[in-house]
């Protein structure tokens, strides 16, 4: 059976900034996969409530504003509120390396900083859906 | 009872949206869901939106969206984007245009890719269709891909169907063509703020004028976003929408809409059991080696499924 893999790409918090989450949506889509792209300015409330209704495998966090620490780990606890926890959960964006470990603790599978490549991710995603 | 439909039927928003995957992914399962809520089908109102790309279907779905929010109606969404043919994979963009719904309980959306289905709409919308309104809810709205002149399935599912024009695509030939152009129950001129509007309002009008009886379409001018023209868009809905309820009509398509369902699970059945039998690529070498008919080749395959002594049509019929 062909399962295709459907990601949700989702940019929580107040930033702008769409061209990172933008090319990421477009390389996953190269690689074959489903990517729903809901724009920037999104609460967790709302990425959480779309990646439910949408039942995606995954959900890539774009964040760019420092606010990080505070949006992805609401989006994975809101998840599990939900009964959606399975559902896998990255990031990326300007992120200082002493943030990761809080960030994987918090439930974030995976961080990608500037300067990762979209292989790196299509390959995280596979190996882990 | 399986669980998700129990789900699905109690208002589980998990449940449906699982109850989903399986039916579009043609799980495990599928049958048995559908099976279930099959019964509880045919009371929501379909209505289809197509439309070029870029017209403004998602922005005008959302604010119908919103419309039938303030008359109290629940609402599902299908927004269907197209698949890429080189890998498969897709973006699903449409939702992008109605996340001020997305916390709205009344309100569930769903993007599907059309996995090169063609005809605007997605293999398994139908089914998916079935789902939202066994859910309950009391609209289910059908966002096509962009299409060009000739995907017009959503017709043949839809109660009722809003072609989204925008002025600068074409001439009065356009406007005359045959395909999406005739399967318009309401025209909505959306960006009617732009240079050009009057003119297409103007030529749709006159095309519309050689269309007879009770069902000539209207035309609605829009601005999508911002929200000009949409109360009166949904009232001419809901006026086209109890027009074909009243007239014999609807029950003629109803039942044309279940042969539909019945003849593309027919052809699926075909094809996946003609093409999973042993002989099947022994019937194409044969048939790529030129000892073989295409339409030989079709009789020996039905052969192997036991259908026996057909004929090909054109034989049959002579």
């Amino acid at each position: 059976m062909d399962k295709k893999i459907k990601v949700l790409i989702a940019k929580p918090g107040l930033d702008g900034h769409d061209r990172g989450a933008k090319v990421v949506s477009r390389a996953l889509r190269d690689a074959g996969m489903e990517v729903i792209y809901t724009g920037i300015r999104q609460t967790p409330e709302q990425i959480v409530a779309t990646a439910i209704q949408e039942d995606v495998d995954s959900i890539g966090l774009s964040c760019l504003s420092g606010a990080h620490n505070k949006l992805f780990p609401k989006v994975v606890n809101l998840l599990r509120e939900k009964g959606a926890g399975e559902i896998l959960v990255f990031g990326g964006g300007i992120i200082p390396a002493e943030d990761i470990p809080a960030l994987k603790a918090a439930g974030i599978a995976e961080i990608f900083l500037p300067g990762a490549t979209t292989e790196e991710t299509i390959a995280f995603i596979k190996n882990n859906v | 009872m399986n669980d998700l439909v129990a789900g699905l039927l109690a208002g589980k928003v998990r449940s449906l949206a699982k109850a989903i995957t399986i039916v579009e992914n043609d799980r495990p399962g599928k049958r048995e869901i559908l099976k279930e809520i099959y019964p509880k089908t045919g009371k929501a109102f379909l209505l289809g939106i197509t439309g070029p790309p870029g017209a403004g279907k998602s922005t005008l779905t959302d604010k119908v969206i919103a419309g039938l929010r303030k008359q109290g109606k629940t609402v599902g969404v299908i927004a269907v984007d197209p698949s890429s043919p080189f890998s498969g994979g897709a973006i699903l963009g449409d939702r992008i245009r109605m996340q001020q719904h997305a916390l709205d309980e009344g309100v569930f959306i769903r993007s599907m890719a059309t996995r090169s289905h063609l005809g605007g709409l997605a293999k398994n919308t139908v089914d998916v269709i079935h789902l939202l309104d066994a859910s309950g809810k009391d609209v289910v709205i059908i966002e096509t891909v962009g299409v060009g002149q000739d995907e017009v399935d959503i017709v043949r599912i839809a109660q009722t169907t809003v072609v989204v024009m925008v002025p600068g695509l074409g001439d009065s030939v356009q406007v005359a063509k045959a395909g999406v152009m005739e399967i318009a129950d309401v025209f909505a001129v959306n960006k009617a703020d732009r240079e050009g509007a009057d003119k297409l309002f103007t030529e749709l009008r006159a095309m519309l004028d050689m269309v007879k009886g009770d069902f000539k379409p209207e035309i609605y001018r829009t601005v999508a976003v911002n929200d000009i023209g949409i109360e009166e868009l949904v009232a001419g809905i809901f006026a086209h929408g109890e027009r074909v309820a009243r007239s014999g009509l609807f029950a003629e398509k109803k039942a044309q809409k279940a042969e539909n369902e019945l003849r593309a699970y027919l052809f699926d059945g075909i094809m996946q059991r003609s093409t999973a039998l042993p002989v099947y690529a022994d019937v194409v070498n044969r048939v790529a080696a030129k000892e073989l008919t295409p339409m030989d080749g079709v009789e020996e395959l039905f052969a192997g499924l036991g259908m026996t002594g057909g004929e090909n049509k054109d034989v049959a019929e002579n």
